[in-house]
């Protein structure tokens, strides 16, 4: 049981944080990092956007207007064609207009957050995105059981220790002491265990 | 127009009320939240000051000029500060400190407790045979730096500045001019017990230590 890296990601698919946690693993350089990041993100992109429920799909459009938005604009939406007939199957259902629309808003399903889990014989990557589009991602053992409470304490020293500080500047790279110290005994503490 | 007017007839006739309340206490006795122990949202200062340090941070040349300008914003709430504090106290102890340790104890203990909710860490006296007029109030983990890590390039600077300024406030108040400053002491080494803890150096002028020693004679 063991917790390998932390990376996150800013919304624009910068990398602000790297930190292993763990001795012996291959170093990757601050290129491949850079580069592992952006590729990251576009795929998260994308995997949001993809979602093989019949019932759940077109939930990452917006609520009115989306015959419209796919009419005008089809290729520039990968989700288009889905998006319409959901569209069309929850007109049908109830009347036209703003009554439909206020129904879709009342049982409006989350968006869809796209790449939650990526795993292999080695690790496990857990993702974890904010609400403004930070990423989080923790690298672990196959065999780490509770990944998600550690991801909320991360999330919770981030908001404490970065956000809180005024000489951090938003969407740079996290160069916090505080930060550092907390994050560091705390998964010392999850790793010894 | 009768509330206002002729002082001792209404007052004597309007006992209660908003003003002067049947227990005898005013709005000024007791915090605006009622209950004694309820605290504020650490997670709601920590955003303001956050806000104040960066508003300090405008406009100015070079680290000195940022902490004093966070001194200068602690300093008004010091100078209130004492005086709310004096008039909670029991009313036969509602005189100002008039010696120096008794001017230390009251920011250690009352003012600490006030605003941090636990007494200051240490009270220090100079050893230094120098500066017989520097003494030092140490905090071992200020509240206003909680969330904060200063950047290397930065690293003199300590945020407390601005608590600095509320004791220089009290102290002037108090009728003992003094210059303070916040001082980072804590190391930066892994396993350091204490990162962030704070010394205050409070350095009277020549005219208090003057008095004392009058004080001390007579």
């Amino acid at each position: 049981m063991t917790i390998f890296a932390l990376i996150i990601i800013n919304k624009a698919g910068g990398l602000i944080y790297n930190r292993t946690f763990h001795e012996g693993l291959n170093k990757v350089s601050t290129n491949d990092l850079l580069v592992l990041a952006g590729t990251f993100h576009g795929v998260h992109a994308i995997t949001a956007r993809l979602n093989p429920l019949k019932h759940l799909q077109g939930a990452g459009g917006g609520p009115g207007n989306r015959n419209s938005t796919s009419s005008t604009a089809p290729s520039a939406h990968p989700g288009g064609s889905s998006s319409n007939s959901a569209a069309a199957g929850g007109g049908g259902g109830g009347s036209a207009g703003s009554g439909m629309s206020a129904q879709q808003l009342y049982q409006r399903p989350d968006p869809p957050s796209g790449l939650e889990v990526l795993e292999t014989e080695n690790f496990r990557m857990q993702c974890f995105a904010t609400l403004t589009g930070t990423k989080f991602l923790l690298f672990t053992d196959t065999t780490q059981a509770n990944v998600d409470l550690t991801m909320r304490r991360v999330y919770d020293m981030y908001a404490d220790y970065v956000m809180k500080n005024p000489f951090y500047q938003l969407e740079m790279p996290v160069r916090c002491d505080m930060f550092d110290r907390k994050l560091g005994s705390y998964i010392r503490e999850i790793n010894n265990r | 127009m009768s509330h206002v007017g002729s002082g001792k007839a209404a007052s004597s006739k309007e006992q209660t009320g908003l003003r002067y309340p049947s227990n005898g206490k005013t709005i000024y006795h007791r915090p605006l939240n009622r209950t004694k122990t309820a605290e504020l949202s650490q997670a709601a200062f920590a955003y303001l000051f956050s806000e104040m340090v960066i508003y300090a941070q405008r406009r100015v040349t070079g680290i000195q000029e940022l902490e004093k300008r966070l001194n200068l914003q602690g300093h008004p709430i010091g100078l209130k500060l004492l005086d709310l504090l004096l008039l909670r106290e029991p009313p036969r102890s509602q005189t100002r400190p008039l010696t120096i340790i008794a001017l230390l104890h009251f920011i250690k203990i009352n003012v600490w407790t006030h605003l941090f909710g636990r007494q200051a860490d240490r009270l220090e006296k100079s050893s230094n045979p120098d500066t017989p007029d520097e003494y030092m109030i140490v905090d071992n983990e200020p509240l206003v730096n909680a969330y904060i890590s200063v950047p290397r390039e930065m690293s003199q600077l300590n945020c407390a500045a601005f608590v600095a300024g509320i004791i220089e406030g009290v102290c002037d108040g108090a009728m003992f001019p003094a210059r303070v400053t916040a001082h980072t002491v804590g190391g930066k080494e892994e396993g350091e017990m204490w990162p962030g803890k704070t010394v205050f150096l409070v350095k009277f002028q020549p005219e208090v230590l003057e008095r004392e020693a009058l004080l001390g004679k007579g």
